[in-house]
């Protein structure tokens, strides 16, 4: 069994067939989240400090609210959209009456849920880049980074959601692991001042930190060597889980 | 033997097929061959099997033993290729409820790799034949369950289809719409494409099928033409009545080599022809006159008399 891409790419087109429908009421929640977080946070409590990382509160903030935008766009299409399409819609039972393989179809939901990923990381950078808080041009270096970060958690979340017996489960999956990783993933504090050094590398098997210091350093911090270390998690994680993936997929839609 | 292959190739062939579901047995050693050109229909009450034999043949379900070949291909060497050359009606409508009509045609057009500007004809063509035309731009989920049945079945004959499998196609469906829909699936039948159809409605597998195949607990219990299979096991007019077990000897007095079948009070008499015996009973009553109905024999006697259980009451 071989994925196809043409295939994959029918499954991608039915998911954006509904969401031209609905993208106006779906856009704003998940692009209006970072914006209040940056306006209350970086604003707000930015107004308090100083300085964080060598630079104001706010610019210090930013980066790493792209990758949050990217991961939020990624994970609500991987959990519960693709748990109603999978459940309620069998919107896979219809595709497997037609060429369509499960490959196809993790591969279409995954392409898709980069496309919101980008979608939503983009739109905020835009916000950045008006608010003045995108430095040109390096800044843009970030505009690649956001779909590979949409893949890694497509991955994650497809792993997760093929697995799960009842949609109930997607409350553990967005309080006990995205809301940590927005919290402690080096965006609102820097890890290394405030966290003792096993706790650091505890802190590198979380997915969110790589994407977020990838984009800071496009930012602002500019290249480092630790950077091919991050660059290497986001790909090589995102393989291994899709790989998960494609046996749970499997699993679940032929038996 | 080559000769005849070619004249009427099989386009399902099942060979000892057995579906496992941990300690169940869903589909028991079952064989099954479709030739092509014909309405086939796998009859037997829900939990017979008739879905799961359904999904192996379309590649979803692999079977735990034994072989199925569609268009000649082992189903589970190439699944791809056989299903661009089949199309498959759930039981379930799996439609998109956001989306029209003609947008749920599209989407489904494109899971078939067809492209502009042979995508939208085919659209409009099967909006055409399947009455669509007035709803085409309806969102489903403002469609009564007549025109999302028949929307359904479109989206299943997007491709052509050599092959379209058809499961339970009009359970829950007015008398009207059933109509309308048995009469397109004849004239796909007409026009050379093999159908495959499961149903527990005995009537529908009467009307629509040149052969059915009974299955009862997974096991195809026997396979024929509709009135072939009467006629192998019962007769053509069936007599019905109540009466207690013993009055029967007396009632059935003369008659006692005709098949019967009796469900509680209920008595089923098969013979080639019923008037001798509906007035012996008539001349038995005299003037306490029991409900007599004399009747053509169909498939659910047949069912019955086979697994001694209703098709319908078991649903």
């Amino acid at each position: 069994m071989s994925v196809s891409l043409p295939h994959a790419v029918s499954v991608w087109k039915r998911n954006a067939a509904m969401y031209r429908r609905t993208w106006k009421w779906n856009l704003l929640p998940n692009f209006f989240e970072p914006v209040f977080y940056l306006a209350s946070i970086g604003i707000g409590l930015g107004a308090y400090i100083t300085q964080m990382g060598g630079t104001s509160y706010i610019s210090f903030l930013a980066p790493g609210l792209v990758c949050v935008a990217a991961m939020n766009g990624a994970s609500f299409e991987v959990t519960y959209n693709v748990y109603v399409r999978l459940t309620f819609e069998k919107a896979y039972d219809a595709m497997l009456t037609t060429p369509i393989e499960p490959d196809d179809i993790l591969l279409g939901e995954a392409l898709w849920a980069i496309t919101r990923a980008t979608i939503y990381g983009g739109c905020f950078f835009l916000v950045l880049v008006v608010a003045g808080l995108a430095p040109l041009p390096f800044s843009l270096l970030v505009l690649p980074l956001i779909p590979i970060a949409g893949l890694l958690f497509a991955a994650i979340g497809m792993a997760f959601s093929l697995r799960i017996p009842n949609i109930d489960f997607f409350s553990y999956y967005f309080t006990l692991f995205l809301t940590p990783l927005f919290l402690f993933s080096d965006i609102f504090f820097p890890l290394r001042e405030r966290v003792s050094t096993p706790w650091l590398w505890v802190a590198e098997l979380l997915p969110l930190l790589h994407p977020v210091r990838l984009a800071r350093a496009a930012f602002l911090t500019g290249p480092s060597w630790i950077l091919l270390w991050d660059a290497a998690y986001l790909i090589g994680i995102s393989l291994l889980l899709l790989l998960w993936a494609r046996a749970g997929v499997r699993r679940r839609l032929t038996n | 033997m080559a000769a005849r292959a070619a004249n009427s190739p099989l386009i399902v062939e099942a060979r000892g097929v057995l579906k496992r579901f941990g300690s169940r047995i869903a589909v028991d050693n079952v064989d099954l061959k479709v030739p092509s050109g014909l309405c086939f229909g796998l009859l037997g009450p829900n939990g017979a099997g008739k879905t799961t034999t359904l999904r192996m043949i379309y590649g979803v379900t692999r079977p735990s033993s034994g072989t199925i070949r569609v268009f000649g291909i082992d189903i589970t060497q190439d699944p791809r290729a056989v299903r661009s050359r089949l199309g498959v009606t759930l039981q379930q409508n799996v439609l998109i409820d956001a989306l029209s009509i003609e947008e749920n045609l599209r989407v489904f057009g494109r899971y078939h790799l067809l492209r502009e500007p042979e995508l939208s004809a085919r659209i409009n063509e099967l909006i055409g034949f399947l009455d669509l035309g007035s709803h085409a731009g309806v969102a489903v989920r403002n469609l009564s369950g007549g025109f999302q049945r028949r929307l359904a079945i479109a989206l299943s004959l997007m491709n052509r289809p050599e092959l379209l499998i058809l499961d339970e196609p009009t359970t829950g469906l007015d008398p009207a719409v059933r109509l309308a829909l048995w009469s397109r699936i004849r004239e796909l039948r007409a026009t050379g494409t093999t159908v495959l159809l499961t149903t527990h409605y005995m009537d529908e597998a009467q009307r629509l099928c040149d052969s059915v195949a009974i299955i009862s607990e997974g096991k195809i219990i026997d396979q024929g033409h509709p009135t072939g299979l009467i006629e192998r096991y019962l007769a053509s007019e069936t007599v019905e009545f109540d009466c207690a077990p013993e009055e029967e000897p007396a009632l059935l007095n003369g008659m006692n080599e005709a098949r019967r079948v009796r469900v509680g009070r209920r008595l089923m008499i098969y013979l080639d022809d019923a008037t001798a015996l509906s007035r012996h009973i008539r001349l038995h009553d005299q003037s306490d006159r029991r409900g007599l109905i004399v009747r053509p024999t169909n498939l659910e006697d047949v069912y019955l008399a086979l697994t001694g259980t209703r098709l319908e009451a078991s649903l």
